[in-house]
């Protein structure tokens, strides 16, 4: 274990300790006296939940930590045996098992029970269902902001200036309940001040895959890299140290003509440039990526990466639009995306990134990325001319992961990259 | 000249339902839009839209639910992951087919992400055809929520007022509304008389006269049902000893009507369902006299009928089913879900308790639209009927 630590950047050993820090703080929330609010991480309110000194807790982010300490199973479990449908998304499922089994976190502590149930309905409708749930666990109040989807591929200023009347009207007066604390909009504007230098400093890390070789895996690699803009940390000095960091790790990989770190090592030659679409596989996590790695493959560019906000197209949060922009954020987060928008990012990413071609990993429990994938597959494939893949496997139920399945589709479809090559060497 | 017999016109009567209800390559649909070939007809998916708005442009509202057990799925199943649920599969397999060419264009609502997904894909593959994603409000006040709602649908009567040359004018919406009050006054008559009566309108029979209305202009459908209730009561049917059952669970895919027929056989009588619930929704009529917006918006928020896809934050879960259960005098629950309905698997967790809480009977199981298997399922629910008999 200790080798594979020695692997790690120095960005990665920090972005560990926040996380970790942030779990203690919750743990002892109740004796710091501190409240907490549950909230998701598409359109999270990060900024506004710290203008109150409320501490955000996020079920996904915990079910994924489960799942990469291999808890997922038992937690999913003791949800379908409680009544829960083997149907249905094991996110939910493995955070309901884990507060069954007494909440304790990834670190070891115990959760506290949140004080406020912030229903950011952002590009999924199971968030709905889940904090239904959560509210028959806990009893604890719920806030709803309701994002409208871009059904129509774009977000109106009538969708904005809606989210932002609920902020006003709905979001902040419970915020400032469960706080006992008025709402200071000049503290959440220098919040939103470093949120904008961070994401600068995000987006530049992920463009930074345009390079070859590409120094970071932008799927693989980037799930740490959003880690704390997508989590409890957007606004925050420890972000803006953190993605300051990373960005001149990255850069000095590129002088020195490297590749991401991986698990098992610094990565060799990048034979494969992909792009990717949909969620990883937690439970396996290392294992799927030893899959790409070894054998040369690099992502180059994610939509998994943008499922917390979509910063690459120009967005930012802007302090001198508090509201608006954080309305602007949640209705640009991926999933809050129609599917030709989203077909559309992935064409560009390939030719951006100039990608040999995309691969979609389809997981059970997300509708929301999967309904509708397989079309994105063909779409893109017409659009860009690159091959496609599909390979099928679940966030957080191990059930689902099938590790000599996808391993041989991933080797068939950059076996098929490398044909194609030669076929266009040889005419 | 000979004497009617009321029960031969009810079995035509039934029989012409039933031919509409699996009329899903939508041949009434076309025979209307032939009667007039300016005529334009508009699709729209489970749970809900105001069909009030298309109604008013001068437009056929046709309520697509799926191919059910009737269509063999060559197309749909290569959009869709082996974990969707199988309606979108099926429409889109019908679409694709060419069945739906007759619809000018379609309404998603926000049932569930595999509908909004498919949206969007119907976007893809037919780019000719206007869609359109209604986000229906999950905020409950008439300021915000309901101003949204409203907004939306501005948005939709304008489009199709454009599209067919029919502006949306209040006047003509609020005609829309009158003649779809007197259809949901009539479904409640029906649903009345099956709760008082259950032995008058079986609910095969019931299933397969709302679905009819998937198909029909509103007036044909509001006497349609007319023709059975008046049929149903001079039939002299006699009563039967049944399990009286309320279900739920089929808001959006549908059961195959054999499965309701099997459930019926199985000395279930189904008293209070929830399929085809936009054909009770909202709940009672809507103001037919003042800003005919507002008034859908207020009916949406204020009247609708509970259903999986809706958020409501002050209402305890399964409360409103044990009401609904009770005063039809249900005997117990069925919780019939569609295989892999997130909205209906996530929600049945939280009703079966308050179910069970309140000490009325229920059984689970799941079906898809195209179920061929129903002995299992007779099995379960003769042994579920049995049970609430004997107790």
């Amino acid at each position: 274990m200790s080798s594979i630590a020695t692997l790690k950047d120095p960005s990665q050993e920090r972005q560990k300790q926040m996380i970790a820090g942030h779990f203690t703080r919750l743990a002892k929330a109740k004796e710091s006296g501190r409240k907490v609010v549950s909230t998701f991480v598409p359109g999270n309110l990060t900024e506004l939940l710290l203008s109150f000194d409320l501490l955000p807790i996020l079920p996904e982010i915990n079910a994924l930590q489960s799942g990469m300490r291999q808890r997922s199973a038992e937690f999913i479990q003791k949800a379908e045996k409680i009544g829960h449908s083997e149907d249905v998304c094991a996110y939910v499922k493995c955070d309901l098992g884990m507060l069954e089994s007494g909440n304790v976190g990834p670190t070891g502590e115990v959760l506290p029970r949140p004080d406020l149930l912030l229903l950011s309905y952002t590009g999924c409708f199971t968030f709905l269902k889940w904090f239904e749930l959560l509210k028959e666990s806990t009893d604890a109040p719920v806030a709803m902001l309701q994002v409208p989807y871009q059904g129509g591929g774009r977000a109106t200023p009538e969708m904005r200036d809606y989210v932002v009347r609920q902020l006003r009207e709905v979001i902040i007066p419970a915020l400032e309940r469960v706080s006992g604390k008025k709402y200071d909009e000049d503290r959440l504007k220098e919040l939103l001040a470093r949120s904008a230098k961070a994401e600068d400093d995000l987006v530049w890390v992920l463009e930074s895959a345009k390079h070859r070789p590409s120094p970071i895996d932008a799927y693989f690699g980037a799930v740490y890299y959003v880690g704390p803009i997508f989590s409890a940390f957007r606004g925050t000095e420890d972000a803006l140290h953190y993605y300051r960091e990373l960005r001149e790790e990255v850069e000095d990989r590129i002088r020195r003509k490297e590749g991401p770190i991986t698990p098992d090592g610094p990565m060799g030659e990048q034979r494969f440039r992909l792009v990717v679409e949909g969620p990883p596989n937690w439970t396996s996590f290392r294992e799927m990526w030893k899959m790409f790695h070894s054998e040369g493959a690099v992502v180059v560019a994610s939509t998994y990466t943008k499922v917390g906000g979509v910063y690459d197209d120009g967005f930012r949060h802007d302090p001198n639009r508090p509201l608006e922009s954080l309305a602007e954020y949640c209705l640009g987060c991926y999933t809050n995306r129609n599917l030709p928008t989203r077909a559309s990012m992935i064409a560009r990413y390939v030719q951006d990134y100039h990608a040999d071609g995309f691969l979609v990993h389809s997981v059970k429990s997300c509708d929301s990325f999967s309904a509708g994938q397989l079309l994105i597959l063909r779409d893109v494939e017409a659009k860009t001319g690159k091959p496609g893949g599909f390979f099928e496997s679940d966030l957080v139920d191990p059930r689902y992961f099938s590790a000599a399945n996808i391993k041989n589709r991933v080797e068939s479809y950059l076996q098929m990259i490398e044909q194609r090559r030669s076929k266009v060497v040889a005419s | 000249m000979t004497a009617t017999n009321p029960g031969t016109e009810l079995q035509a009567l039934v029989s012409r339902a039933e031919d509409l209800a699996h009329d899903v390559t939508l041949r009434a649909v076309r025979e209307w839009k032939a009667a007039e070939p300016s005529r334009k007809a508009i699709g729209y998916m489970p749970v809900y839209v105001p069909r009030e708005i298309i109604h008013a442009a001068g437009m056929l509202p046709v309520g697509v639910f799926g191919a059910g057990e009737s269509v063999e799925i060559v197309k749909g199943d290569a959009f869709f992951q082996s974990y969707i649920c199988h309606i979108p599969r099926s429409v889109l397999d019908l679409a694709l087919r060419g069945a739906l060419d007759c619809l000018d264009g379609m309404l998603f609502p926000s049932t569930c992400d595999v509908i909004r997904n498919l949206s969007g894909m119907w976007q893809m593959l037919f780019p000719q055809k206007y869609v359109h994603y209604i986000d229906l409000p999950q905020d409950p006040s008439p300021g915000l929520g309901g101003a949204f709602f409203a907004r939306e649908m501005r948005q939709i009567a304008d489009d199709l007022g454009r599209m067919g040359g029919t502006p949306v004018t209040d006047g003509r919406l609020r005609a829309s509304i009158a003649a779809y009050n007197e259809n949901r006054r009539l479904v409640e008559e029906l649903y009345q008389l099956r709760r008082s009566q259950f032995w008058l309108a079986p609910a095969s029979e019931v299933y397969v006269l709302l679905r009819a209305g998937n198909v029909l202009p509103v007036e044909e459908h509001t006497k349609l049902l007319a023709e059975y209730l008046t049929l149903a009561r001079q039939s002299g049917r006699h009563p039967v000893d049944m399990a009286r059952v309320a279900i739920r669970g089929c808001f959006c895919e549908q059961p195959p009507v054999d499965l309701i027929r099997t459930l019926e056989r199985a000395g279930c009588t189904i008293v209070d369902d929830d399929w085809l619930i936009h054909s009770r929704w909202p709940r009672g009529s809507v103001d037919a006299q003042g800003d005919p917006f507002e008034a859908l918006s207020s009916a949406f928020l204020y009247r609708s009928p509970s259903c999986p896809s809706l958020y409501r934050a002050h209402e305890r879960k399964g409360a409103s089913l044990v009401a609904d259960a009770r005063e039809a005098r249900a005997e117990g629950v069925i919780f019939a879900s569609a295989s892999f309905c997130d909205p209906a698997l996530l929600d049945q967790p939280m009703t079966m308790a308050a179910v069970k809480q309140a000490e009325i009977p229920c059984t689970a199981f799941l079906y898809a639209e195209n179920t061929g298997q129903f002995q299992p399922i007779r099995e379960q629910a003769g042994t579920f009927a049995d049970a609430i008999k004997l107790s």
